[in-house]
């Protein structure tokens, strides 16, 4: 099955679910709208995707919008398990709420919570939504969102004064 | 002696007050210091001597690579994401690298791609000895330490013979690798080939067949293959399941596709298979490096970097290259725009598959790049599947998934 | 006793050898040596680091005690608890989160201790300069030995330990914090409130 087929038939059986399925570079990217990501997500897990490699989450700020992005794949289907599927919806800036799919990908569980604790993303019904990797005083930042802007660190910061 | 229901009710009524006591678990914080591979902490809570429940809390060695990343040139990118798997950079720069020639259109010569598959090799057989050697440590086998990391030495000679360093290569450019083979280069790699061949045997002899070792560890941290497919875990860890995936299989990067290699699959799913599959990786390794180098020592005459790229260098750089090997970078490259797109590439690394996102708005450094490692992608299973199994289980399930923490966390 | 237990030959010194140990000891009764001398000279060859990785640098402190550069040599040996070592090697860049763990593991080791920092990440970020989840580690404890390199290799961590010993006889490190109890140059300079503020018990 080549990428374009596969995209034929992800498109064939998402339906209405999805709002666009198009073939971006080495993989097949999805985008749907935020009522009916579980949805599509149990019909691509009927399919034999049954791995969250990743849950990545890209900030826009001049649209207003973060998108988030399940990339999945299969291991037991060898035919699925050569390409990746993009499972993107996209949600507010000010207030972004996702339908977690832990229940039906137990592998995402680690990954939202990065993303909840990166971005401000929060997942209905996570069973464990805590922050991961940052300190509670950082995780409150969304420290990987456009608007976070790194403190510039002066180059003679902490050096004594004689040598300024 | 339990007291049953009904005396409770008989106690109540005569106005005694009764309280049913809970059961108590007692909570033990291993780590971030602890012997072993450190960076992480597990909140451990055990009845008895049983852990009822695992906590990772991870985030120790997180370095920000994602968000540095956005503020980097496109090329400066790649030193910096091999600082999170330190010992195994080839293979994780790989992907990334990968990525960006598909958002630019760019293929890298065949040469360059031997060279590439040549290096990734020897940096998995490195990473697999790193590994078990750590792994001695966690078992208090003090000897499959001192081998580990003994003949690990080989391998990174070798790899500093070929990039002139010993951990951080930084040899992938978008288009080829910065460094040809030295001339001698494939007597040498035969030569580190030979030696492990022979050392694999004695590495069976002290260590897997040993019977403390095997008592430890058969039967303990079992993962069925639907529960590994299910928990998403990677490499060895997988494999070790019964799982037949490995990148350079299902979809081949570089010339994997080329070469001939097997994917060795234990069915058991347990500490003992998943340290099989990386000792038997290692021999598999091996007949690459050798196949790579067999290759590279009949096409000589192609240059290391895409053909294209290699007409547009300025005459001093093509006679640097000519007597030297080397390439020399020029600035355009440096300050080089991406088209704008989004690209996804994954690799197999030494401790499975590493995944690339990385997006582009047409500026000269990345608008977004996210990594996903395998170790991240491990630590489920210290949620998931260490419950159950007693405290001295740990260090052996630890070992085994061979997870390293600054990878986890980036 | 001729040469001295496991001494197969007379005239050579070898650790065991009974007759150098002996003159050794008489010089210090006799009080040719001072015991804030001994004290010195003895830390010197039992420098034990505690078994604390901070970062990716831990790969090539790993590889330092390896058969090939075999740093045991120099009398140090990794050793997980912090209440017997007296000597912390920080591997590269210190975390917000790690940090805490760094101090609380310096806090418990015992005194005289010591500290070398390793690579460019623990001088000043290195490459992680700017970053938001990064501490210099001098400012959460002193440091005695800084060691340049991205990563240094494990000759330069063998150098340092060498170098930590000539500066603990020569300033009198060791004997001096005895006599003189907490020097003054070894202040924190970041409170530990600051440092443990997100420590969930």
């Amino acid at each position: 099955m080549s990428l374009q087929a596969l995209a034929e038939v992800i498109k064939e059986r998402l339906g209405t679910l999805a709002k666009e399925v198009r073939i971006a570079k080495g993989h097949v990217e999805i985008v749907t709208e935020g009522g009916r990501l579980t949805e599509a997500a149990r019909a691509l897990k009927e399919m034999g995707f049954d791995h969250v490699k990743s849950v990545t989450a890209v900030d826009y700020p001049k649209e207003g919008k973060i998108r988030v992005t399940y990339h999945v794949s299969s291991y037991l289907k060898e035919d699925l398990s050569k390409y990746i599927v993009g499972l993107s919806v996209d949600v507010p800036r000010d207030n972004p709420i996702v339908e977690t799919l832990v229940p039906l990908w137990n592998s995402a569980e680690f990954f939202e919570r990065e993303v909840f604790e990166f971005f401000g993303v929060h997942f209905k019904g996570h069973p464990d939504l805590r922050p991961l990797l940052l300190i509670p005083e950082l995780a409150e930042k969304r420290v990987l969102r456009k608007d976070f802007v790194v403190r510039e660190e002066g180059i003679y910061e902490g050096v004594p004064h004689e040598y300024k | 002696m339990s007291i049953s229901e009904g005396t409770i009710g008989e106690l109540r009524a005569k106005g005694v007050e009764v309280k049913r006591l809970e059961r108590e678990y007692y909570e033990i914080f291993i780590g971030p210091q602890h012997p072993g591979s450190g960076h992480m902490r597990i909140i451990v809570r055990l009845d008895g001597d049983i852990i009822v429940d695992a906590d990772p809390d991870i985030g120790y060695v997180h370095r920000t690579m994602e968000k540095l990343s956005e503020g980097r040139e496109w090329i400066k990118v790649t030193p910096l994401v091999e600082r999170m798997t330190i010992i195994d950079a080839c293979n994780v720069t790989l992907p990334y690298i990968n990525a960006v020639e598909k958002l630019m259109d760019k293929r890298p010569s065949t040469r360059a791609s031997y060279l590439r598959v040549l290096l990734c090799e020897i940096n998995r057989i490195a990473s697999h000895l790193y590994g078990f050697g750590i792994f001695g440590v966690f078992l208090g086998h003090s000897t499959a330490y001192m081998w580990g990391f003994g003949d690990r030495e080989v391998f990174l000679e070798l790899a500093e013979i070929l990039t002139g360093t010993r951990l951080t290569y930084t040899y992938h450019i978008p288009g080829g690798v910065r460094r040809d083979m030295p001339q001698d280069f494939p007597q040498m790699a035969r030569r580190a080939v030979r030696y492990m061949r022979n050392r694999m045997a004695e590495y069976e002899k002290i260590f897997l067949n040993n019977p403390v070792i095997v008592s430890r560890l058969r039967d303990v941290g079992v993962i069925s293959k639907t529960r590994a497919a299910e928990l998403g875990i990677v490499g060895p860890t997988l494999r070790g399941s019964g799982v037949r995936y490995d990148v350079r299989l299902n979809e081949p990067y570089e010339v994997y596709s080329e070469l001939d290699f097997e994917v060795p699959v234990f069915e058991e799913g347990d500490a003992l298979a998943r340290t099989l599959v990386r000792m038997e990786e290692i021999k598999q390794s091996l007949n690459i490096i050798e196949q790579a180098v067999d290759w590279l020592e009949k096409h000589r005459d192609e240059p290391v970097i895409a053909k294209e790229d290699y007409e547009k260098l300025p005459k001093l750089h093509k006679e640097l290259y000519e007597k030297t090997g080397r390439v020399k970078l020029l600035p355009t490259q440096i300050s080089m725009k991406v088209p704008p797109g989004k690209a996804v590439a994954r690799a197999e690394a030494g401790r499975g598959e590493i995944f690339y996102y990385v997006e582009s708005d047409g500026g000269v450094m990345p608008y977004r790049v996210r990594v996903v490692t395998p170790s991240a992608r491990n630590v489920i299973v210290f949620k998931k599947v260490v419950p159950g199994h007693r405290l001295m289980d740990l260090p052996a399930i630890y070992g085994s998934i061979d997870y390293f923490p600054p990878e986890a966390d980036r | 006793m001729g040469a001295g237990v496991g001494c197969p030959r007379e005239g050579k010194v070898y650790a065991g050898n009974l007759n150098v140990a002996a003159k050794r000891a008489r010089e210090i009764l006799y009080g040719k040596l001072k015991l804030g001398e001994v004290v010195d000279w003895a830390t010197t060859f039992s420098l034990w680091p505690v078994h604390l990785m901070t970062s990716c640098c831990g790969a090539e402190f790993a590889a330092t005690w390896s058969p090939r550069f075999d740093a045991e040599q120099y009398g140090a040996l990794p050793w997980i608890s912090p209440r017997q070592t007296n000597f912390i090697i920080i591997e590269g860049t210190v975390t917000r989160k790690m940090a805490c763990a760094l101090r609380v593991t310096y806090e418990q080791m015992v005194h005289p201790k010591f500290v070398i920092a390793m690579g460019a990440c623990a001088l000043d970020g290195g490459l992680f300069y700017n970053s938001y989840n990064v501490v210099k580690p001098w400012e959460v404890v002193p440091v005695d030995i800084y060691i340049a390199g991205c990563p240094p290799p494990p000759e330069a961590l063998a150098k340092a330990i060498l170098d930590l010993r000539k500066k603990i006889r020569e300033k009198k490190m060791a004997s001096r914090w005895l006599t003189e109890g907490w020097r003054e140059d070894r202040e924190y300079l970041v409170p530990k409130e600051d440092v443990c503020r997100w420590w969930r018990p």
